[in-house]
């Protein structure tokens, strides 16, 4: 099973390969293939416009904000579920196609322990036995797999009400709201990690790399199996440099 | 569509407060039905038919003498036929004419998350603003009597409208005014009210119907539609007319207390996160490109 969801990834990362490329600077590591990407942002196209369309009918206090940009309450529900599947079925193949690094480790349970640090910037590094993902993310992960999963089995009854009976629909409606809710704030979280509080980080949904230095700092077992090197070494090789050169020289040494 | 002389009391899915609320007071209106007089004559169903303008759909004919299963979007009124034996070895042929109750604290209004989709009139009419409904169909899972009815077509629901045209214009509801045993009344909550307990006094007193009772139920604080049952105990066996309606808390608590205050938490991630921006800084990778220093202010 494993084996034919690897295939099949290969196959994918492959194919979009064949149609597209990703520009790989001497400084740079790619961290993103093409496929990773086009997934990446079809899932939060349809999640936005799912939670746009879902806040809208969640309570009052957002109807007359969020429904004039479908074009009224009924185009609001009409779209809302189609918006859904398309996100469900995006997210499938993510799912699939970061099944590997996605899977919880002892090393992100020792990750976890010290999530204090991590919030508190208290470490310049982060430990050298951080993979592709970290604890966090990987949390991130399935906390929306997890309240996806919940989205489809509650809406499913919302979406056709007649079949599923009035108790079943009072149910979802609330199970609903739960999912929408885990999502929202870790949606809140993740953009946030994405963009401002990890410089580089956005670069490598759409570009598709990050700087070495990026990756040693934030990755460092990524960074040691993606080219062979120790990201320590090299870290403080970089410092070394830096060391040497003239305070206003901001641009030009770049490890 | 109301007319100009009704009130609005309570308006679904709306934020704010309601226009004009309170401005006008106005008697709270009853439907009486006594089900010990009614005929099953349909009358009534005719009577709604003609007046809403409703086209006439093919039906289900399940050798009985009901007209359709349950009411449908274009057949608000139906007289539901029940053969209940009793302990004794008799039958006994209940008829009630089903159709929205018009609660005093409507299900369908408290489910609703469209903004003026469904609104209650100061006399106690509850109304579907079909221009504003948006087929989400949250009403059917809030009525505990099973009224609200979808139109796949339309993408809108519908149901009985208590001939809130007709009461705005100082008329009874059209199948009031067909019905000829007078098993159906008008008027007043209180008027009404004093009928039905008096009739169901007379129903215990001088019928033999010792358990003659008012079907007008307190968990949703009333009803705008009222039955004088032979049974009062046994409502269900008038085609399933619930001892003890209940509003799901799910439209309730969870929809008018829980939602908001969990969206605010749930909002709450953004301010958490710009402050962490603000007091802890990104995360730079490393080295930085400038020479830096930390500082602890």
């Amino acid at each position: 099973m494993r084996t034919a969801v690897e295939r099949f990834d290969e196959g994918a990362r492959a194919r979009f390969g064949a149609h597209a490329r990703t520009i790989v600077h001497e400084d740079e590591l790619l961290r993103h293939p093409v496929y990773t990407r086009v997934l990446h942002w079809s899932v939060a196209g349809f999640f936005i416009l799912a939670l746009l369309s879902g806040f809208a009918i969640y309570t009052p206090w957002l109807y007359r904000w969020l429904t004039p940009i479908f074009g009224g309450g009924p185009t609001t529900r009409l779209l809302h579920p189609w918006f859904s599947l398309g996100f469900v079925l995006c997210f499938v193949f993510q799912l699939l196609n970061w099944l590997q690094p996605m899977s919880w480790t002892g090393d992100d349970t020792r990750w976890m322990r010290r999530i204090r640090d991590y919030v508190a910037n208290a470490d310049r590094r982060e430990p050298d036995y951080v993979d592709f993902f970290n604890g966090g993310q990987k949390i991130y992960f399935w906390a929306i797999v997890g309240s996806a999963l919940l989205f489809l089995i509650s809406g499913v009854p919302m979406w056709f009400p007649t079949t599923f009976g009035r108790s079943m629909v009072s149910i979802a409606y609330v199970l609903h709201d739960i999912a929408a809710l885990v999502m929202l704030v870790g949606f809140v979280v993740h953009i946030y990690e994405g963009t401002a509080a990890v410089p580089g980080t956005f670069q490598s949904m759409t570009r598709g790399t990050v700087e070495k230095r990026w990756a040693w700092t934030h990755h460092p077992a990524w960074y040691q199996r993606a080219t062979g090197r120790d990201p320590r070494v090299d870290y403080e090789a970089a410092v070394q440099r830096h060391a040497g050169r003239p305070a206003t020289d901001d641009r030009s040494s770049r490890a | 569509m109301p007319s100009g002389t009704l009130q609005i009391r309570q308006i679904s899915g709306h934020s704010g407060s309601v226009p004009g609320a309170g401005v006008q007071r106005e008697d709270q209106i009853c439907k009486y039905i006594d089900v010990t007089t009614c005929i099953g004559c349909k009358a009534c169903e005719v009577a709604c038919v003609e007046w809403n303008d409703m086209p006439f759909q093919q039906t289900t004919f399940d050798n009985t003498y009901q007209t359709m299963p349950s009411t449908s979007w274009n057949f608000w009124n139906l007289i539901k036929f029940n053969e209940h034996p009793r302990e004794d070895g008799t039958l006994q042929w209940l008829m009630r004419k089903d159709q929205c109750m018009h609660c005093e604290d409507p299900g369908c209004l408290r489910a609703c998350p469209a903004d003026g989709a469904i609104v209650q009139y100061t006399n106690g009419i509850v109304d579907f603003q079909q221009e504003n409904c948006i087929g989400c169909q949250y009403c059917v899972a809030g009525c505990p009597f099973d009224i609200p009815k979808f139109n796949a077509l339309t993408k809108k629901v519908y149901k009985c409208t208590l001939c809130s045209d007709r009461v705005g214009q100082g008329l009874e509801p059209a199948c009031i005014k067909a019905c000829p045993t007078g098993c159906l009344k008008f008027g007043t909550k209180l008027d009404m009210k004093g009928l039905a307990e008096s009739r169901a006094r007379q129903l215990r007193e001088q019928s033999g119907f010792a358990n003659a009772g008012v079907y007008d139920p307190a968990s949703i604080g009333g009803t705008h539609v009222i039955y004088v049952l032979h049974d009062a105990t046994k409502p269900e066996l008038y085609g399933g007319l619930p001892s003890n309606p209940q509003i799901p808390a799910a439209f309730t608590l969870w929809k008018r207390f829980a939602k908001p205050i969990a969206l605010l938490l749930g909002l709450f991630a953004a301010p958490v996160a710009f402050f962490h921006y603000v007091m802890e800084g990104p995360r730079e990778p490393q080295p930085p490109d400038r020479p830096s220093r930390e500082v602890p202010r």
